[in-house]
């Protein structure tokens, strides 16, 4: 836009007015601004300070409402639980959603890490046939845009059926819930995968060509350039697009209300250790907002305000991690 | 730089338009007198390369090669030895064919999905389509105009060739001696044997481009191609670059693209001039430069056009 003729802030028009006669001076003296131009200004001012403002205020009302609930304790304790059928609790802690939250964000992004790496690399360095790529390319489009609540329904059809059942919380009848940390994990996953693909495959392309040609006049093959040397060279990238993933999955409620299954303490399925606890049901920081809500059944505002003051630190402090790696992240070869 | 007596001859370039030549300047007596005079600054400049040259033995050989974008030549029927013992300096205008002939001898071209090849390419006499594409890179190593480490370390940069893909990987106590070889011959070693666990990044870059001649060392390759290595380059790193094409040439067959004249001068001993993807002119360095046969050479080498 450094090319646009529109008069911006910096470069605003100083007509010199003589102090005599404003009436005799011509057009091609003054430039007015047009009305619509004034305006136009205008409204992108108001716009770019009232975002800061809602930010802003998102922030301190949290940093407010949480510093003056949230107890250092309760993060260490279990929510007390009235009935094991609902996601309130009026109680306790929050260990529970926390651990939730970050099981959940660790299963999708280990999910999501090696798919989103494969598919951006296939789409950067290989991506024939090219109908196939379009296809691919659309594919992670849809994905991208897709409403959460409708990925949760559409895993919740899926892995209802009793071939899923070795996945997930099952009844003592050998009814197949289609709830648990791993078939939300998974679903999870598919919401971080666009922002993999995407920034590894932006990565990938910032290479410039003569990069793998050295490695291809050094004897090597694809594979091997891309193992040891495209890979490594979009690390950073790589890392941007997970630790976006990880924001995504933290923040997202639809798939945990109706994957995770409705219990508020993480409930195990099984014997087997960590199994136990990924076939099992529990709850995230955001159903635990969610049901005590003044919108939820619990209405205990309180708790809710403490969970989302976490919450908000956790993601806020993921974005700053990406906020410094993109920073740090620069073309190593242009000259 | 040497000094130039005359002031070169004005270029014209017009946007979008067919390539004009520009003929030089006409004096009274001739052409030929013209272009001496414009030449004469050119061979006035100091030569790094010694008259005389040491044992000469063949490496490669291009027959009858032709390479054609979608159909669209842009090399033709070119036929030339690259020899052991001196340098080969490939001249001529942008989009010559010159860079495409230098990719054609290490087999990158057959990355570009709609590159076709006529004629065939030998390397010590044998067919280099009977070798695998992997061995002859190996045999024919490469460095590019802009440095390009790996993002890596110095050591594994230089190790990176030496490393195969797959099972047993060579330690790196048992690659360090040929790493350090090839630093010690790409004249890099004394800077920075200290940090060869540092990042190849940071090196500056003329040292960058050391680097990737040391690289491309390692593998102890036959042939070397320089695609105008020196033209990301400030002066003092190209003049290091230069001695040190000197001092490889009596190993290692090196052909240079340039779209340097001084530099041509300067290090080769034998110059192909391409035109339009012709090889006008194959021949000596003094010849082409101090007495050039066909008019194209002429011009260009007078600073005519280009």
């Amino acid at each position: 836009m450094r090319r646009s003729r529109r008069p911006q802030l910096s470069n605003l028009p100083r007509p010199r007015l003589p102090r005599r006669n404003r009436e005799v001076l011509s057009d091609e003296e003054i430039v007015p601004w047009s009305i619509g131009d004034r305006i136009g200004l205008a409204a992108a001012w108001f716009s770019g300070l009232l975002l800061c403002a809602i930010a802003a205020s998102i922030v301190l009302y949290m940093l407010i409402r949480g510093l003056q609930y949230v107890q250092l304790s309760a993060l260490f304790e279990h929510p007390v639980v009235q009935s094991t059928t609902t996601i309130t609790g009026t109680g306790g802690g929050y260990l529970d959603p926390i651990e939730g939250t970050l099981i959940l964000t660790a299963l999708g992004t280990l999910i999501a890490l090696p798919i989103g790496v494969g598919i951006a690399v296939w789409l950067s360095e290989y991506a024939r046939p090219a109908g196939l790529a379009r296809a691919v390319e659309s594919g992670v489009e849809i994905v991208a845009g897709t409403p959460t609540i409708v990925l949760a329904i559409f895993g919740l059809l899926i892995f209802s059926k009793s071939a899923f059942g070795f996945l997930s919380f099952t009844a003592e009848g050998g009814a197949v819930f289609g709830r648990s940390f791993f078939i939300a994990g998974m679903m999870m996953s598919v919401i971080a995968l666009p922002l993999i693909v995407g920034a590894t495959r932006e990565a990938l392309q910032s290479i410039p060509a003569h990069v793998r040609e050295a490695s291809y006049a050094l004897g090597k093959d694809k594979i091997s350039t891309i193992r040891r040397v495209l890979l490594p060279a979009s690390r950073k990238g790589i890392a941007t697009g997970t630790t976006l993933g990880m924001g995504r999955i933290a923040g997202d409620t639809a798939i945990v209300i109706l994957l995770l299954g409705a219990t508020l303490t993480l409930e195990k399925q099984g014997t087997t250790p960590v199994v136990s606890t990924l076939k099992g049901t529990g709850s995230t920081l955001t159903s635990y907002v969610y049901g005590n809500s003044p919108a939820g059944e619990g209405n205990s505002p309180a708790k809710a305000y403490a969970a989302a003051f976490i919450l908000l630190m956790i993601v806020i402090l993921m974005n700053f991690v990406v906020d410094l790696m993109s920073r740090r992240r620069s073309d190593p070869w242009a000259r | 730089m040497g000094p130039m007596k005359n002031p070169p001859p004005v270029r014209r370039i017009v946007v979008d338009d067919e390539p004009t030549i520009v003929e030089p300047p006409k004096r009274r007596n001739g052409a030929a007198q013209t272009v001496k005079d414009a030449a004469s600054g050119l061979l006035s400049a100091p030569r790094k390369r010694e008259a005389k040259r040491g044992k000469v033995k063949e490496r490669m050989r291009t027959e009858e090669l032709g390479i054609a974008y979608a159909g669209k030549p842009a090399v033709k029927n070119v036929s030339l030895t690259v020899n052991q013992g001196e340098v080969l300096g490939l001249i001529g205008p942008s989009g010559c064919g010159k860079t495409t002939l230098l990719r054609s001898l290490n087999r990158l071209v057959d990355q570009t999905p709609t590159a076709t090849r006529t004629g065939a390419i030998y390397l010590d006499d044998g067919d280099v389509d009977r070798l695998d594409v992997t061995e002859l890179r190996r045999h024919v190593g490469m460095v590019f105009q802009q440095p390009n480490p790996f993002p890596m370390s110095v050591f594994d940069n230089v190790a990176y060739g030496l490393r195969e893909r797959g099972s047993r990987r060579p330690s790196r106590a048992a690659l360090r001696p040929m790493v350090e070889e090839a630093l010690d011959r790409a004249g890099l070693l004394e800077e920075v044997k200290d940090n060869l666990t540092h990042p190849a990044l940071r090196l500056s870059g003329g040292q960058q481009q050391r680097l990737c001649i040391a690289r491309s060392l390692a593998v102890n390759p036959g042939v070397l191609l320089l695609d105008e290595p020196c033209s990301a380059l400030d002066p003092r790193s190209t003049s290091i670059i230069e001695e040190l094409v000197m001092k490889l040439r009596s190993d290692i067959a090196i052909v240079i693209v340039t779209h340097n004249l001084q530099q041509a001068y300067r290090v080769a001993d034998r110059v192909g001039f391409m035109y339009l993807g012709d090889l006008v002119e194959y021949g000596d360095s003094d010849q082409v430069f101090g007495a050039p046969k066909a008019k194209r050479t002429r011009e260009y080498v007078s600073g005519g056009f280009g």
